[in-house]
């Protein structure tokens, strides 16, 4: 195989992996949301449509994420636990722990746009 | 109308605050507590023993069978110790309450060992939950197992030796950005329960979480309490009992007298010295001198009831 053959190659299966990457939710991000102290870290976060939200428990207590308007509920988080939610729908998300309400936290919802 | 109208400034509460770093003898007379210091006890024993011609009532709180982390890898053994201690008294106790957080993660298993252990104290538990013994998917471990005769998520009243008891629930449905509430279904219900009771009823009502506001950035208080106690205005004598915050506080205003109990379980700190109001961990040899008991003794003729804390080690 010559080496301008290589290149060739090498360059369509990037520009391949680019154009799946785009169409499809392969480009979607996960995003980190720590709960310590009693406060979700950061307490207020923006992602795109396709991104899933991560949370992560460090507490020694127990803790739930409970959307306000219940699109999300995880059960009891124990120590370490985590709770997933992929965000489809733009908007804005209040969030509680129900054990513990004064804990709040929001997601904002941007649509993905491809960029 | 909020605390805020209706009680003390936060000062004057913070004044009225008791910091356990041990537990304390209180007694209570012409609406002041008086400390008479730490506890041992054969002095609970003779200040019961004093009283025995009134009601005796045992409280109990924040077992968290399941907890195992640092600040207490053995909140089985000490909830035990507790028992022990409990079944010691000279002086049978009427009954127990127990003001919640039975269980750490309301899983069956923890329900079983906090029943095992309680049972052998051989006195009638009389319940209300705390918001970790409804965390199940299903909400209702705790209702089988505790909620029959009761109401909405499991409260009710009972009578003994002329005492009106409510159990009360402020751990259920709670809402965003708020703290404990009870709710209108539930308020509805104490208004109608006290209707037509004579006002020298003496009153104790229990719930898990504090019904007024010890500290509200950390959630310490009942949004919906003022309505509640609002209710129970004309009555001579209000005791207030609950748990939740893992430290005896005491308060009085007018004719309610507030008191939080020990955890069996696991020290918080006091309201704004740490971070948050996860459990906190102390030197191995003071962890017993901040859990514990309390006595309760209501003796017939006199206004307030007399409150005693007891720790596991004094």
């Amino acid at each position: 195989m010559s080496f301008a053959r290589t290149l060739a190659l090498g360059a369509l299966t990037g520009l391949v992996a680019a154009f799946i990457a785009a169409a499809s939710p392969a480009q979607a991000a996960d995003v980190e949301v720590k709960i310590d102290n009693f406060t979700f870290n950061p307490q207020q976060i923006t992602v795109k449509t396709g991104d899933t939200v991560i949370w992560t428990n460090h507490d020694d207590i127990p803790h739930t994420v409970t959307s306000k308007t219940m699109v999300f509920r995880s059960k009891a988080m124990d120590t370490d636990d985590k709770f997933s939610f992929t965000f489809a729908t733009p908007g804005k998300y209040d969030y509680f722990c129900s054990l513990h309400p004064h804990m709040t936290g929001l997601i904002v919802v941007e649509a993905y746009t491809g960029k | 109308m909020t605390d805020h109208e209706n009680g003390p400034s936060r000062r004057k509460v913070l004044e009225c605050m008791t910091w356990a770093g041990t537990g304390v003898l209180w007694t209570i007379s012409g609406g002041v507590p008086h400390s008479l210091g730490l506890v041992d006890e054969a002095k609970a024993s003779e200040a019961m023993a004093a009283e025995a011609k009134g009601l005796t009532f045992l409280q109990i709180s924040d077992s968290h069978m399941g907890f195992d982390k640092p600040a207490n890898p053995n909140a089985k053994g000490t909830l035990e110790e507790a028992i022990l201690r409990i079944k010691a008294i000279p002086t049978k106790p009427a009954f127990m309450i127990h003001t919640g957080d039975i269980t750490h993660l309301s899983k069956e298993s923890e329900f079983d060992d906090a029943e095992k252990i309680i049972s052998q104290a051989k006195l009638d538990v009389h319940y209300v939950p705390g918001e970790h013994d409804i965390i199940d998917p299903d909400i209702k471990i705790y209702k089988e197992r505790y909620g029959r005769g009761t109401k909405g998520s499991g409260y009710y009243s009972f009578d003994a030796n002329g005492v009106h008891f409510l159990g009360l629930v402020n751990v259920a449905n709670l809402k965003g950005g708020g703290m404990g509430n009870l709710g209108d279904e539930q308020l509805e219900w104490i208004e109608d329960d006290l209707k037509g009771r004579s006002a020298s009823t003496p009153i104790v009502v229990f719930a898990h979480i504090p019904l007024w506001s010890v500290y509200p950035a950390w959630g310490w208080g009942t949004e919906d309490s003022a309505r509640a106690l609002g209710y129970m205005k004309r009555f001579g004598s209000v005791t207030v009992l609950n748990g939740h915050i893992h430290q005896i506080m005491q308060k009085v205003e007018g004719n309610v007298t507030f008191h939080t109990a020990l955890s069996t379980a696991f020290p918080q700190p006091a309201p704004g010295t740490a971070p948050s109001a996860g459990p906190m961990k102390v030197p191995a040899e003071q962890l017993r001198k901040m859990l514990g008991t309390a006595s309760v003794t209501f003796k017939q003729g006199e206004q307030r009831l007399a409150i005693i804390d007891t720790p596991l080690q004094s």
